[in-house]
């Protein structure tokens, strides 16, 4: 199941170039620039970890373009966001978020039931994926976490 | 591959010349930059090189891109930072950057102190450079020699990564005295091979100096008198012979220092002033810097009165 969550997710992934150009956007309204990851891509969970600090005084899209690439690298199976952040109210605001990279095999989410006191049923999603490990959760041989559920 | 097709496929350079602006850039250099004939020649040259370059690639001539990394050697105040903001636009307006910027950096902006300081330093330089020229003034102490636990050469191992890998992203150029770059090109071989084009700053003569001090002058609103005149090319050439004599800088520094001592007259003068006497300059302004009182002759000192600190560069 392809996550969406983030600007544009609705539409399929951006090319290199796309995401330059809108990385460009982000510096020519003077917003910094951030490159996250996580494996745990729950909707809940905002903080994902962070490569490096946000890069401030940025001139060129090449610079996030270079940060995003080694990401992907280290890790080819996480997903991969970018974040703009605003600093003209004196604290930083996300202004533009949007994924980058995403791992080849997205095993979705479940409904998990709990069942409650008075025959209540409380629902809440869970991510397949985390039923592994953290850094094990999308595997680099296709299958994904998921293999033999 | 007959003639026909030759024909059609015929570019206009004059018109390509003109479409990329970049005569302005190069009449802004002629009109701004006194005398550094050898070094307008150059850019010029290399102007000409890279819009050939890109009409050889625009009907599938070109092979890779030229290497644009450059070397300005000079001594200080040669205009060596002047004429790299002018070549940013240059290679910016024939499309070689995608952006005009210069990011100027010497060796703190790149060398950490600490051992894993060093690469995210560089890094971050490097990355606030991309798409345009990052300027790296007195490069040759990025590599300190005598000292084999240097960072410095951490720093310069990054650079000449980028410089080789990101050909596209960003241009360097290089700057300081041309003893110690060549130098430091002598120990870092690697360094020499990726760049280019070494342009050599010679320093200004005196009738150079006296133009550039005339442009600051009118500039900044002023104007010198006859004898003001005078005496000021005396006190530059005083100025050429001590140590620390920094071209045109030294020249500005000069005649920030005169404003205050014309300042300095007016006020103790007090009463009413006219216009005129605002925008005068004369060579008692002059003649009170500590050089005439510390340099002796080439002409003879007409009452040095002295005693200021005028030494500074």
């Amino acid at each position: 199941m392809r996550i969406t969550q983030g600007t544009f997710s609705f539409l399929p992934d951006l090319t290199d170039e796309q995401i330059s150009k809108q990385v460009e956007y982000c510096l020519n309204q003077g917003w910094a620039v951030s490159v996250e990851f996580t494996d745990d891509p729950h909707p809940r969970n905002t903080y994902w970890e962070m490569w490096g600090a946000p890069m401030f005084d940025l001139k060129d899209p090449a610079a996030v373009m270079q940060e995003v690439t080694t990401c992907r690298k280290a890790y080819p199976n996480h997903y991969i966001k970018v974040n703009a952040l605003d600093s003209t109210r004196g604290w930083e605001t996300i202004r533009l978020s949007f994924i980058v990279h995403r791992p080849k095999h997205e095993p979705g989410f479940g409904l998990a039931r709990q069942e409650a006191g008075g025959r209540n049923i409380r629902y809440t999603v869970h991510s397949y994926a985390t039923d592994r490990p953290e850094g094990d959760r999308y595997s680099t041989d296709g299958g994904g976490p998921d293999v033999g559920r | 591959m007959g003639e026909a097709q030759t024909d059609k496929d015929a570019l206009d350079v004059t018109q390509a010349f003109k479409d990329s602006h970049v005569q302005e850039v190069l009449d802004g250099l002629d009109r701004e930059l006194v005398g550094l004939q050898s070094v307008k020649t150059r850019i010029r040259e290399i102007a000409a090189f890279l819009l050939v370059d890109r009409l050889r690639r625009e009907v599938g001539l070109g092979a890779e891109r030229p290497a644009l990394h450059m070397c300005f050697t000079g001594r200080s105040g040669t205009g060596k930072t002047t004429v790299a903001m002018r070549m940013a636009q240059i290679l910016h307006r024939l499309g070689y950057i995608r952006r005009d910027h210069l990011i100027t950096a010497t060796r703190d902006d790149l060398v950490g102190q600490y051992v894993g300081h060093t690469a995210p330093k560089t890094k971050e330089v490097l990355k606030k450079a991309m798409g345009g020229v990052l300027f790296i003034d007195e490069a040759y102490y990025l590599y300190r020699p005598e000292n084999e636990r240097d960072y410095g050469q951490e720093a310069i191992e990054i650079l000449l990564q980028v410089m080789e890998n990101q050909r596209e992203d960003l241009v360097v150029v290089l700057a300081g005295y041309k003893d110690r770059m060549d130098t430091f090109f002598s120990f870092n071989p690697g360094m020499r091979s990726r760049v280019a084009h070494h342009l050599d700053f010679p320093d200004f003569t005196i009738e150079e100096l006296m133009q550039i001090g005339e442009m600051m002058v009118a500039q900044q609103k002023y104007h010198f008198d006859e004898a003001a005149r005078e005496t000021f090319r005396d006190y530059l050439k005083r100025r050429m012979a001590l140590p620390e004599f920094a071209n045109a800088r030294s020249v500005r520094n000069a005649i920030d220092r005169i404003k205050l001592r014309q300042a300095n007259r007016l006020y103790t003068h007090g009463g009413m002033l006219t216009r005129e006497e605002l925008a005068h300059i004369d060579a008692s302004d002059i003649l009170k810097s500590r050089v005439f009182a510390e340099v002796p002759d080439l002409d003879a000192p007409k009452g040095s009165t002295g005693g200021e600190e005028d030494l500074a560069r």
